[in-house]
């Protein structure tokens, strides 16, 4: 069976695929089927949903398109947790093999670093760097990353311990080669599937990390985001609590997307390595 | 005992370096922030140039950075977190005022997820392919995608705003005068929403990690030994295969409590509990650095002390557990 067949053929990767694909179309389409700023007035305000077909899911306090807004909120969340997770998993990456291969006093001073990084709760972590620097979407990005990079270090020091005492190892030193090249070309590549194996949950960890920074008012605002959303929705809580669910929904069905088909991958993975 | 003695020793040696790491990465950082402690303050009460360097000169804020670093260190010796500028009062008053409403839903949020999650995931766990164990590990999958926040406006949508059976946020009511009993009661009934809120996402974690566990251990030789003897099978899967799937849920209670004092952030700012994270929320809303460094630290120290008592417990669980092993 072909690696795409095999990974289709759990319900689990199925159903994440579709979710996936579907988030990953609202987010590609929102400029086309909703030009012009999403954040602008689009009708009455407080228009229940389907009850006027130009505006499908009505609008919210300030007579703004939810249906609009949850298109270019699409677009933000997956943009800021795939170039969040991507950060933690190279920043991770490096200072767990740099730890790992150096070993002695690097590795010391490397790990305390990385024990302080977790000692500190992340998401005040992230509200700290945020309020500091100010919010955008650059910021929010290497916000959610400085919390989130010290699993992926542990993990690939760990795998670049073990490595490490290899035979090629062993004769690319002997050929004379710098042993950065060693570490970066020889090692780290080997060390990289456990690492990359955890993606899917790090990536469902920064959407849900934006989310609530943009929750709590701390998102870039100019952009539209889920959690500014349910925030904005906050507000009419009683008379019109659809605003702060739909919003809510489209989340979820974002971070199960993500795990289903993340667990998807690593079955399929495990299958080929004869593990499972 | 000694056993776990060398382990407190040996850890508390660790956690007072990276102590001095936080301390000192967060006061650089928060350092970076554009205005100070002054231009706070001045905002909220006015004031003229000559106010600002007065102010700035008994502050200490015309110093230099490394100074100051120094002066900060030097206080914290003396449990010294300096004066909060929104609050007018020492910060480590402010906090300890704020400490207990986080801790009791920290402790009780734990007590939920841990207790009902690993019952759940034992129940999923006992048998293995079952429809029950497939149910709930997909309903622990979606639980576990939910933002706990939005989790929370949820419950206060159906529990507070329809039903009317819960309250809608708060601590405790306001102005009751209640005392004993009673005001523990109210206390409680306050808190069922936030720590739903908090708790169900990691009530999600527990019972996937108890029933990954179990499905370990029911493929090792001591299970088949005890099937062997001919022990019942809720004897197999209490006694067995659960209490040896029990033990990485202890570590991950430690690990879990830096991210759960997080979520307790933005829980708090929904049901409007007067604890530490609504306090860090408030920090940054008045731009109160010291306060926020005030609130990072004590959480860094309230991190600490967690892992360290999760340690020492698993030492005594696991005598597998030596002193050399566990420090590494």
């Amino acid at each position: 069976m072909s690696p795409v067949r095999r990974f289709l053929s759990t319900p689990e990767a199925v159903a994440g695929t579709i979710l996936l694909t579907a988030l990953i179309a609202m987010a590609l389409s929102a400029s086309l089927l909703f030009p012009g700023d999403p954040q602008a007035i689009a009708g009455p305000a407080l228009l229940p949903p389907f009850q006027d077909w130009s505006l499908p899911l009505g609008t919210d306090r300030l007579g703004r398109d939810v249906l609009a807004e949850l298109f270019h909120g699409a677009r933000t969340s997956l943009a800021v947790g795939l170039a969040a997770a991507a950060a933690a998993l190279a920043v991770g990456s490096v200072v767990g093999t740099l730890a790992g291969f150096a070993g002695g006093l690097v590795d010391e001073v490397l790990m305390r670093i990385t024990d302080a990084f977790q000692t500190v709760p992340s998401f005040l972590l992230a509200l700290a760097f945020v309020s500091v620097v100010g919010p955008s979407l650059g910021i929010v990005v290497i916000a959610i990353a400085l919390g989130t990079w010290t699993g992926p270090a542990r993990v690939a020091r760990a795998e670049v311990l073990s490595i490490r005492e290899r035979d090629y190892v062993a004769s690319a030193r002997a050929i004379g080669m710098h042993p950065l090249a060693i570490a970066f070309r020889e090692v780290l590549p080997n060390a990289l599937p456990p690492v990359l194996a955890m993606s899917s949950v790090i990536v469902a960890a920064a959407i849900l990390t934006e989310a609530a920074l943009s929750f709590l008012g701390l998102g870039d605002p100019n952009r539209v985001t889920w959690g500014g959303m349910i925030a904005e929705g906050r507000a009419v809580l009683r008379t019109a609590p659809f605003l702060s669910i739909v919003p809510g929904i489209a989340l979820v069905l974002t971070v199960l997307g993500v795990y289903l088909a993340g667990e998807g991958i690593v079955e399929t993975t495990a299958v080929r390595r004869g593990l499972s | 005992m000694t056993r776990a003695l060398i382990l407190l020793r040996r850890r508390l040696v660790g956690s007072i370096f990276v102590l001095l790491i936080v301390v000192i990465g967060t006061f650089l950082l928060l350092e970076a922030a554009p205005g100070d402690a002054v231009d706070a303050y001045i905002v909220s009460t006015g004031g003229d140039a000559g106010m600002i360097e007065l102010l700035r000169h008994r502050w200490g804020l015309d110093q230099s950075e490394l100074t100051r670093l120094a002066n900060y260190l030097w206080a914290l010796l003396h449990l010294d977190l300096g004066q909060s500028v929104t609050f007018s009062r020492p910060i480590r008053d402010v906090i300890l005022e704020r400490l207990p409403n986080t801790l009791l839903l920290m402790v009780s949020a734990t007590a939920l997820s841990f207790g009902l999650g690993s019952a759940l995931g034992i129940y999923a766990g006992a048998r293995p392919g079952s429809v029950r164990d497939r149910f709930l590990s997909i309903g622990s999958l979606a639980l576990y995608a939910v933002p706990g926040f939005w989790l929370g406006l949820v419950l206060i949508v159906v529990f507070a705003v329809d039903l009317r059976w819960l309250p809608i946020g708060g601590i405790e009511t306001l102005a009751s005068d209640k005392t004993g009993l009673d005001r523990a009661t109210d206390i409680a009934i306050h808190l069922v929403l936030p720590v739903s809120a908090l708790g169900f996402i990691y009530l999600a974690l527990y019972l996937r990690m108890m029933r990954a566990g179990m499905a370990e251990v029911w493929r090792q030789d001591f299970v088949l030994a005890a099937r062997a003897k001919g022990l019942s099978r809720r004897r197999i899967v209490l006694a067995h295969v659960a209490r040896n799937a029990l033990l990485p849920l202890v570590t991950m209670l430690g690990l879990q409590s830096a991210q759960m004092l997080g979520g307790s952030v933005v829980i708090e700012s929904v049901f409007s509990v007067p604890g530490l994270g609504r306090l860090a929320q408030e920090a940054v809303a008045a731009r109160d650095t010291p306060l926020l460094l005030g609130i990072i630290l004590t959480s860094a120290v309230l991190v600490i002390v967690i892992n360290l008592l999760v340690d020492i417990a698993y030492a005594f669980l696991d005598p597998r557990v030596g002193a050399g092993e566990a420090g590494a």
